[in-house]
């Protein structure tokens, strides 16, 4: 009987308690993440929506001074963002670690997702302004009820993209001390001299969180997707 | 019959960049008159459909609706162009809404319908163009013909005074032509007041009282069909009515096949 024996001398040398434990670790640790791209992307999609309509419907001036705005927002690594949120404004107002981790994520975000809502106001035809205007309706009354519905579903796929960026930027967030999955990592590597295990459930870890969130955001797209004659194509 | 003119213009330019689209045109519309521009495209006749409910705002000169001036200063345009319904060349239905709630919305949001009388009412402008029991598809599952016969019934459900239609059949296949066309001639019959730029020399012949031949943005010839198709006085106009009708002519009299369910 080799292989039970094989086995048994595989699952003997697997570190149970030190998986079983990082787990719990890095559990508490995924909520903390959670919360900064949640946070973070929910202030950009705000932000971007902001952004985007201004650049589409803002007039010259608004344009220009938005697309200076995002050009310097996206040229910012993250974490550089990061650094100088923090640090300049904690030397005015005391602001807790997180929240400054969670807005200067969303504002970098923010830059991001202007350019992608942009995008998807420019993919409604022009046609679905000029027929909502010819009804009688104001301008912000057609985008609210007619580009905007039309905008977020053509924005779902790229949005989705900048999802994952989001959730895996979060980790960036460590370098205020603040403990995300990536800082307990650390943590965890350090304490049990198994990096490459612990880093590996890591990188297990995030994989799961991009997946979940891809998976629910593909659903969204299916759900509001609008049919057309059924092609198979 | 009311002497004031339903719509009226006077004097409309419009330039575009340094093309001059429009060089001065003026007519008056009374009520219940069907009148169909005719002309070589590039000559402004979109355009001038688009200067009458201001999508275009003209360089110069004045749009007056039912005795209105509404290129005054002032005027809440959007008010005014619930009385102008249009309709497009490529239909321009919203696409993320179902044939009913393409009536609904502007029921809703602009004249502020509660969502049942919308309902009741965009119920009985999708009878008017035979379509009830589409309500609930999405334009992308619509054909071309049923489509631009949704966006006629969103136009009406405004109950506007006039209605415009920019090349309502022309992205239309032609055995879908002759469904849009009932409609229309349909809607004439019932004493609608309607401005239609279009190559449709047959229902320009049968339903509308005037034809306007454009011609590099002025008006070229104007007067009844017969008159234009029998006794042009312009060489211009005669020469264009021949190309069409050596285009269109043949096939013209089999899509208004409407005829007989007239």
């Amino acid at each position: 009987m080799l292989f039970p024996e094989l086995l048994e001398a595989i699952t003997s040398k697997v570190p149970w308690n030190i998986i079983l434990n990082t787990f719990q670790v890095l559990l508490k640790g995924m909520v903390v993440t959670v919360e900064v791209a949640v946070g973070a992307l929910f202030l950009g999609i705000v932000l971007g929506l902001v952004l985007g309509l201004g650049r589409v419907y803002g007039g010259s001036l608004v344009s220009k001074v938005i697309a200076i705005f995002v050009l310097i927002l996206r040229a910012l690594p993250p974490v550089l963002t990061i650094f100088i949120l923090f640090y300049a404004v904690t030397s005015i107002i005391n602001l807790p670690p997180l929240l400054a981790g969670i807005l200067s994520l969303g504002l970098s975000s923010g830059a991001f997702q202007a350019e992608i809502f942009r995008g998807a106001i420019l993919g409604v035809p022009d046609g679905q302004m000029i027929s909502a205007r010819a009804l009688g309706m104001t301008k912000g009354e057609a985008i609210r009820t007619i580009i905007i519905p039309q905008a977020f579903r053509l924005a779902i796929p790229s949005w989705s993209n900048e999802a994952a960026l989001v959730i895996k930027n979060s980790s960036l967030v460590y370098v205020l001390g603040i403990p995300d999955m990536m800082r307990q990592a650390q943590y965890a590597a350090a304490r049990t001299a198994e990096p490459f295990l612990i880093f590996s459930l890591t990188a297990l870890a995030y994989y799961l969180l991009i997946l979940l969130a891809n998976k629910g955001l593909s659903a969204l797209d299916q759900k509001f997707r609008i049919p057309t004659l059924e092609l198979e194509l | 019959m009311n002497n004031q003119p339903v719509i009226a213009c006077q004097d409309i330019h419009k330039k575009f960049g340094q093309t001059e689209v429009l060089k001065g045109v003026s007519f008056d519309v009374f009520n219940s008159e069907v009148i169909v521009i005719i002309g070589p495209s590039g000559t402004g006749k979109s355009t001038l459909l688009r200067c009458l409910n201001l999508l275009t705002i003209p360089d110069q000169g004045k749009v007056w609706l039912e005795g209105e001036e509404i290129t005054a200063p002032k005027v809440d345009i959007n008010v005014v162009r619930q009385k102008m319904g249009m309709v497009f060349q490529d239909f321009n239905l919203f696409s993320h809404l179902t044939a009913i709630d393409n009536i609904n919305v502007g029921l809703e949001k602009v004249c502020h319908f509660k969502k049942n009388e919308a309902n009741e009412k965009a119920l009985m402008h999708l009878n008017q163009v035979g379509l009830v029991d589409k309500k609930d598809l999405y334009p992308g599952q619509l054909s071309g013909g049923q489509q631009q016969r949704v966006a006629i019934a969103r136009a009406l459900a405004m109950d506007p005074v006039v209605m415009l239609f920019d090349e309502p059949t022309s992205a239309l296949d032609p055995e879908l032509i002759g469904e849009v066309l009932i409609v229309m001639k349909n809607l004439a019959k019932s004493g609608m007041t309607m401005i239609m730029v279009s190559h449709e020399l047959g229902f320009a012949r049968e339903v509308s009282n005037r034809i306007i031949f454009m011609e590099n943005g002025v008006i070229g010839e104007q007067g009844s069909p017969e008159k234009l198709f029998t006794n042009p006085q312009n060489a211009r106009t005669a020469q264009f009515l021949h190309k069409i009708n050596e285009l269109y002519g043949s096939t013209e009299e089999e899509q208004i096949a409407g005829k007989d369910v007239l």
